[in-house]
């Protein structure tokens, strides 16, 4: 009798083949890609140029698909890091649904198509931009900064602020002030917003060996380093009503969302210890994902309904 | 060994699994050729209908 099983000495289950559609799905991080698509959304109807409706959905499919692709090549890369915390213990990679490799080819063929189409389609620099983006939340935040400094998320955060920049990109063909402002915007709003989650996971991160803030240099220096970002960022929302962006709805609305936003800050610092600790980190963590929605909304709403400009548009 | 031999390497649900990723792709592979036709259309515009042949 001949012995067939050299031919396929491994179970099927080490072959791969074994992720659903749900499991794939899962691995585009939809809920971050959510985000990114809307801020994306922001940045293009602010810009100075029209796009037309058609190239804006194209333009707007391929930045959610870039988002995708940079999360399933981080799934790829952090599954040892993910398995470790409870939080990340059941994404398709740690759970055996999808093998470390599969990850690595639906990642690429997404980032390198996502890049490619935006550029195709719609406009180069944004095209270019996408892929900048990509290959910077790869290489320099997940594979870098991620496990070497706890200053991974301050650098790493720009990788989230460029959507904004993109999508005006996509409009214009170009950057300028204007993107650049929106962009400031995100990228000094993610401290804040990490270190809140880093502080009430800081657990989770100790144990997969993620020097996140907390772990490093203390629950105490987090919550000074929270309070100095909050000051720092509320006066960059102001920057796009500066620069004829935004309008006199944007500015009031920022002013409003920014009293609120510096008051949980505080309110972190001043509850240090136990359950209330616990609840002011949670309670700004889901504030700040609240927060940065309606700031980008205002934007969005402004341009609706065609309320101008105080100041004179700069870039 | 034997049993290596004669079972399937992929169970039933594997190969259902496997069809629904097919058919998505299948699906997202239509949309992309949907996305270029309509996009080319889009970029010429309307006044390409009435170049001189």
């Amino acid at each position: 009798m001949t012995d067939l099983s050299i031919l396929n000495p491994e179970p099927a289950a080490a072959l791969g083949g074994r992720g659903t559609v749900g499991d794939y799905f899962v691995l585009l991080k939809p809920r971050v890609m959510s985000l990114v698509v809307f801020t994306a959304l922001a940045g293009m109807i602010a810009a100075p140029r029209p796009i037309h409706p058609w190239l804006a959905l194209v333009a707007l499919l391929a930045i959610a698909v870039g988002a995708g692709a940079a999360g399933a090549l981080n799934m790829w890369y952090d599954a040892d890091i993910d398995a470790k915390m409870r939080r990340t213990a059941l994404r398709p990679v740690p759970r055996g649904a999808i093998l470390p490799g599969e990850a690595l080819g639906f990642g690429l063929t997404l980032a390198i198509g996502s890049a490619l189409t935006l550029g195709l389609l719609v406009s180069w620099v944004a095209g270019a931009l996408l892929a900048f983006t990509i290959l910077f939340y790869i290489v320099v935040y997940t594979m870098w900064l991620k496990r070497w400094t706890p200053q991974n998320i301050v650098i790493g955060g720009a990788a989230g602020a460029f959507p904004p920049m993109i999508g005006w990109a996509a409009a214009t063909g170009g950057i300028d002030l204007g993107a650049i402002a929106l962009f400031l915007v995100i990228f000094m709003w993610t401290p804040p917003h990490f270190w809140a989650l880093a502080l009430f996971r800081e657990g989770d991160y100790a144990k997969a060996g993620v020097p996140m803030l907390p772990v490093v240099a203390g629950r105490q220096e987090t919550r000074r380093q929270i309070v100095l970002y909050s000051l720092l960022l509320v006066p960059l929302t102001f920057l796009p009503a500066l620069l004829g962006t935004a309008g006199w709805l944007y500015t009031t609305g920022v002013a409003g969302l920014g009293v609120l936003f510096i008051w949980r800050a505080v309110d972190v610092y001043r509850h240090r210890e136990g359950a209330a600790g616990d609840r002011a980190c949670k309670k700004l963590f889901g504030f700040s994902i609240v927060y940065l929605f309606l700031v980008f909304a205002l934007i969005i709403a402004e341009h609706a309904i065609g309320i101008a400009a105080f100041a004179p548009r700069i870039g | 060994m034997r049993q290596a031999v004669d079972q399937p390497p992929f169970s039933p649900d594997d190969l259902a699994r496997r069809r629904r990723r097919s058919i998505a792709l299948a699906l997202i592979l239509v949309g992309l050729v949907i996305l270029f036709f309509v996009t080319t259309i889009v970029r010429l515009g309307g006044d390409v209908a009435l170049r001189s042949m």
